[in-house]
């Protein structure tokens, strides 16, 4: 299925498309095609995000857009986060459809009275009446000593709260299918992308479509480890899949796409066929989305498990700037397979 | 008695008659609270606005039904000066299905979309945000609604009051920024929060119009608003009236708190000479647009509406437990 695949490299995607005769896309093209198509169709939808209309267009996934839609649809704003974003609730409850676009997550800690005080309990307090339907892309830096504050994931905190949804798409096919599902959805969407795979490829139709929340898809078939991998980790975690199989190990990578609603049943499903789990995330560990992940799993069936659950993580340090500390700060496809390795050792 | 102009503001007899009328009804409706909350059964923390009321009144009667109104933790007015059903209110301060949210929201959350409260938030400074948001969309749609927003001088401490007079002022948005200045957040005198006393001088930063009021001259706050709904509407963009007046009950609750050291007694004492309501129906009496007898079947027939509602509250069913989980999320999409 096109839809599912990740590809590794231009050689793989190049493989495939050969085969295939299929339209590809980069992540930010799909990104960009989806708000396009958006704003084309529904008359609601607008974005706002501070640098929206600039020549960068955030990372190049708004570019062109205001010069199609106009300023008064393509919104560049004051650096105003928190009462910024209470604008758009205040626009999404008389019926718009906004899109606050943050160039990098670490922005959103200004924004949380706003989402966790306001969107995310609107629908509730209101008894039903008043819906709140925003998304608020956001997305997580890394690299080239960008340090503490701007590159940060903060999923796992918005994870907590509830009516909240989480999207976090790994492949370009779903950075378009799920914004479009995000903006359908009527609810507050913590959208959050990684600036390290906006330049990856893959199958995107041109149509618009939308991937459904709570539905996550195995990246790769397998028997003997479950990897639970989100954002940029789906891509580490199939390439570490791909090289342990030539070496007889047979992996299993789940991309869950969405934490909240989170596809329980998959994983479960996938656990209890494999006995091994390894959940590999783009954060720090602690109180951390991997926690809930396992603890999931256990809940439901501790039995399955033949081995201990093991967390894939950041340290739990800020963010260091020096590349020599950036290496050893983040984990990679190689820590992947020595934790597959030592897990089936045991 | 006829209709026409009965004093040198030009405003007609019928209307004053009619803000005197809502002044009662917020009174009443809060004092009726204060009876009954004592029987422990309200179990929602209510923060009334008796002295207050000639604000709701003066700047909700140029609203439409479809204009945009968020408030704060301090409602109730507001909530009926718009218009909403007193039952719908007791009832979800009772915690029953048939309150305005369905029990969900109690006393510090009231919605009415179909008056346009779409929801009210009790983080202070928070509806100010939401109100600039509201304006956006009115603006986008060229729906000719406004969007009012009622705040304290707590909220004008806050972030979202700069930030929110920012983006209306840029974007020329139709919104009326009203600050209720009763001169304390909770227990905080604003002296020991601000450097100046008059917090509307801050609006002339952000280019936008502003006056200070008699926050218990109703007259006074029902022209103001005029001139800023008229101009909201006509697409002139923002104002801010602040409204200078007095809170005669505690923070939260039916006590009044000078009792516990929190404000001067003598500052009550003199506000209270100032009663809103008493300073209307002085005037109209005064001026002959009313007489005792119609003052008297107001409150009367106010009173009757009021245990009306009371007894619908006490006797709606209160939500199944099941209903926890309902409404954590939309489920109607696009």
């Amino acid at each position: 299925m096109p839809w599912t695949k990740v590809f590794l490299s231009e050689d793989d995607l190049q493989q495939f498309k050969a085969a295939e005769n299929l339209r590809s896309l980069s992540y930010v093209e799909a990104l960009r095609e989806a708000q396009e198509q958006l704003l084309e169709s529904d008359p609601r939808v607008f974005i706002l995000g501070e640098g929206v209309d600039d020549p960068g267009g955030i990372f190049g996934s708004t570019l062109g857009l205001v010069e199609k839609f106009g300023p008064g649809r393509v919104i560049d704003i004051p650096i105003a986060e928190n009462g910024l974003t209470g604008v758009a609730v205040g626009a999404a409850a008389a019926g718009m459809r906004p899109i606050f676009v943050h160039m990098r997550m670490d922005f959103l800690p200004m924004c949380m009275d706003q989402i966790v005080n306001h969107a995310a309990k609107w629908y509730y307090m209101s008894g039903g009446r008043v819906p709140i339907p925003l998304v608020i892309r956001s997305i997580i830096g890394r690299g080239w000593g960008s340090a503490a504050q701007h590159s940060q994931a903060l999923h796992a905190l918005f994870m907590h709260i509830p009516g909240l949804k989480i999207a976090m798409p790994s492949t370009p096919y779903d950075a378009k299918g799920l914004l479009i599902a995000a903006v359908e959805d009527g609810n507050p969407v913590m959208f959050i992308e990684h600036r390290w795979i906006y330049n990856s490829v893959g199958y995107v139709p041109e149509e618009k479509y939308t991937v459904p929340f709570g539905q996550g898809v195995v990246r790769k078939e397998g028997r003997e480890v479950t990897v639970v991998a989100l954002s940029q980790m789906v891509y580490e975690a199939a390439k570490a899949a791909r090289e342990l199989e030539a070496e007889g190990i047979s992996v299993e990578v789940i991309d869950p796409r969405t934490l909240n609603p989170l596809d329980d049943e998959l994983i479960c499903n996938s656990v209890k066929k494999t006995g091994r789990l390894v959940i590999a995330d783009v954060a720090c560990k602690t109180g951390g989305v991997g926690g809930e992940i396992a603890c999931r799993v256990v809940e439901k069936a501790p039995g399955w498990l033949k081995a201990p659950v093991k967390r894939i993580n950041f340290a739990d340090t800020p963010t260091p700037s020096s590349p020599v500390l950036e290496e050893a700060y983040y984990p990679t496809s190689l820590t992947i397979k020595e934790t597959i390795k030592e897990l089936l050792r045991r | 008695m006829s209709d026409c102009t009965n004093n040198a503001t030009g405003i007609p007899a019928s209307t004053l008659k009619e803000l005197l009328r809502v002044m009662v009804l917020v009174r009443r409706f809060e004092e009726k609270i204060i009876e009954v909350y004592g029987l422990q059964d309200m179990k929602s923390p209510v923060h009334l606005c008796i002295g207050e009321e000639a604000i709701a009144a003066g700047v909700c009667a140029h609203l439409r039904p479809d204009d945009y109104l968020f408030t704060n933790h301090r409602n109730h007015g507001h909530c009926l000066a718009k218009g909403v059903d007193p039952k719908v209110l007791y009832a979800e301060f009772y915690g029953r299905v048939d309150g305005c949210c369905r029990g969900k929201g109690g006393s510090m959350h009231p919605a009415w979309p179909e008056l346009g409260i779409l929801g009210t938030s009790a983080i202070v400074g928070g509806g100010i945000a939401l109100a600039v948001g509201t304006a956006l969309a009115s603006k986008m749609r060229q729906d000719g609604r406004v969007s009012v927003t009622f705040f304290g001088d707590g909220g004008s401490d806050e972030g979202t009051f700069h930030e929110g007079l920012n983006f209306a002022a840029l974007k020329e948005l139709p919104v009326i920024f009203v600050c209720e200045n009763n001169f304390y957040a909770t227990n905080s005198p604003l002296a020991a929060r601000q450097p100046h006393p008059d917090i509307y001088k801050r609006a002339a930063g952000y280019g936008i119009p502003a006056t200070a009021l008699d926050g218990n001259d109703v007259v006074a706050i029902y022209l103001a608003a005029q001139d800023a709904v008229a101009r909201a509407r006509q697409g002139g963009g923002p104002t801010l009236l602040e409204c200078k007046t007095y809170r005669w009950k505690g923070h939260v609750g039916p006590d009044c708190d000078h009792e516990k050291g929190c404000r001067p007694m003598e500052d009550l004492t003199a506000w209270m000479e100032k009663c809103p309501v008493e300073l209307l129906k002085e005037d109209l009496l005064g001026t002959g647009v009313i007489e005792p007898w119609w003052y008297n079947k107001v409150v009367q027939e106010t009173d009757q509406e009021l245990d009306a509602a009371l007894k619908f509250a006490k006797e709606s069913p209160f939500p199944p437990k099941e209903e926890i989980y309902l409404h954590v999320y939309c489920e109607k999409g696009s």
